[in-house]
């Protein structure tokens, strides 16, 4: 009992020093930004807020997808279907390590971005953002591509006709992802 | 990608209708929108500071620092395109995508694709255009921006302490996508 209160401890002790270094991510990142641009004799503000810009114009972009998007995951969610989904899925799923509850984002994943958005949402604001549920589902959407969107865009434009194992070897990517968030999550902040 | 609002709400009314919570997916259906809009709300002000940070990164000349950087381990990968000049948008897009620029990653991965088609004229994918996509499909990001911007929109602590998970993530992915490319390569037979 008191090895397993150890161990918990040990773990929130280890989350606490992550979440602290990391925390400073952010400052960092922006002050590395600052000073770079300013030695080069860039116009710092100036192209942070040209930058900020296109930042508006992709959320104004995604935002009726959004909208959509989350009225069907809303609406699944209340029926009940995402639970049913989770439930058949938990057997495989637990057996991987991976959170039943991320199937539904599992799926759409590599087809569609703003759904993924959704669905990835929806599992963070419902399970807590800092609950080991809600930190998988980030990871896995901070970790992987909408597959198909980039096979289409970059094919197509190439005028690939065969595009043999490109494929299956992208969704294997995808695959070796969703596993190792489910397994990263746990071992850094279990 | 046009089927999957459409299943998602036939399969959400058919199961609401076979379980009784209609009523539940109703008032869901108006909370949903709603919940969009507080979410894109509390999402778009980290959205337009990150790509501002990235943006004053970009003309500080990081990018291009990036760019010659993986010149040399990328010519590893792509033995065949090394030699031509395929080389110089593989580099600008694998940095794009590091750094999170989309919109820059997307018009130099396509005029690499082409250049990495130039030697299969008939339209059957090359190795190295399979490869450079399965890269591509896997996220190579640094920071998770939008993630984060979620997670600060959910009230996380600290919105980027998932940054080492994503890493590892990304990097596994990365190895597998590649692995799975050489193998199948390797179990459909050499193709120019």
């Amino acid at each position: 009992m008191r090895n397993l209160r150890r161990e918990a401890a040990s773990a929130d002790n280890r989350t606490k020093t992550m979440s602290r270094v990391f925390a400073a991510a952010a400052p960092a990142a922006i002050c590395l930004a600052a000073i770079a641009g300013a030695a080069r004799g860039t116009d710092v503000f100036e192209a942070g807020t040209r930058g900020a810009a296109e930042g508006l114009k992709t959320a104004v972009r995604i935002f009726p997808a959004l909208v959509m998007l989350l009225t069907a995951v809303s609406m699944l969610r209340a029926s009940g279907a995402l639970d049913a989904l989770a439930a058949a899925a938990a057997p495989a799923f637990r057996a991987l390590g991976i959170p039943p509850e991320t199937c539904a984002l599992m799926i759409v994943r590599p087809v569609s971005g703003s759904a993924a958005l959704a669905v990835g949402a929806d599992i963070i604001a419902r399970a807590g953002a800092d609950s080991l549920l809600g930190r998988t589902a980030a990871v896995m959407l901070g970790s992987t591509e909408t597959t198909f969107y980039v096979i289409t865009v970059y094919c197509g434009a190439a005028g690939v006709k065969k595009l043999r194992y490109a494929v299956p070897a992208a969704l294997a990517a995808d695959f070796a992802a969703f596993f190792t968030a489910a397994l990263s999550v746990r071992l850094l902040y279990g | 990608m046009v089927w999957i609002w459409t299943i998602m709400v036939i399969s959400a009314c058919v199961f609401g209708t076979l379980s009784g919570n209609m009523e539940a997916v109703s008032a869901a259906a108006l909370e949903g929108a709603q919940s969009a809009a507080t979410l894109m709300i509390s999402m778009t002000g980290a959205l337009c500071l990150w790509s501002g940070v990235i943006k004053i990164m970009e003309k500080a000349g990081l990018l291009r620092g990036l760019v010659r950087m993986l010149r040399r381990p990328l010519a590893l990968l792509f033995p065949e395109a090394s030699s031509g000049r395929a080389m110089e948008p593989i580099a600008a897009n694998i940095s794009a995508n590091l750094m999170g620029l989309g919109n820059a990653a997307t018009p130099a991965g396509i005029k690499a694709a082409k250049l990495l088609m130039k030697t299969s004229p008939d339209g059957i994918a090359t190795d190295e255009l399979c490869l450079f996509v399965v890269m591509n499909t896997a996220s190579l990001q640094l920071l998770p921006t939008t993630a984060a911007a979620v997670r600060a929109a959910a009230g996380a602590a600290a919105p980027f302490d998932i940054v080492p998970a994503v890493w590892i993530t990304s990097a596994a992915s990365l190895f597998c996508g590649i692995c799975a490319a050489r193998l199948l390569r390797r179990i459909t037979g050499r193709k120019r």
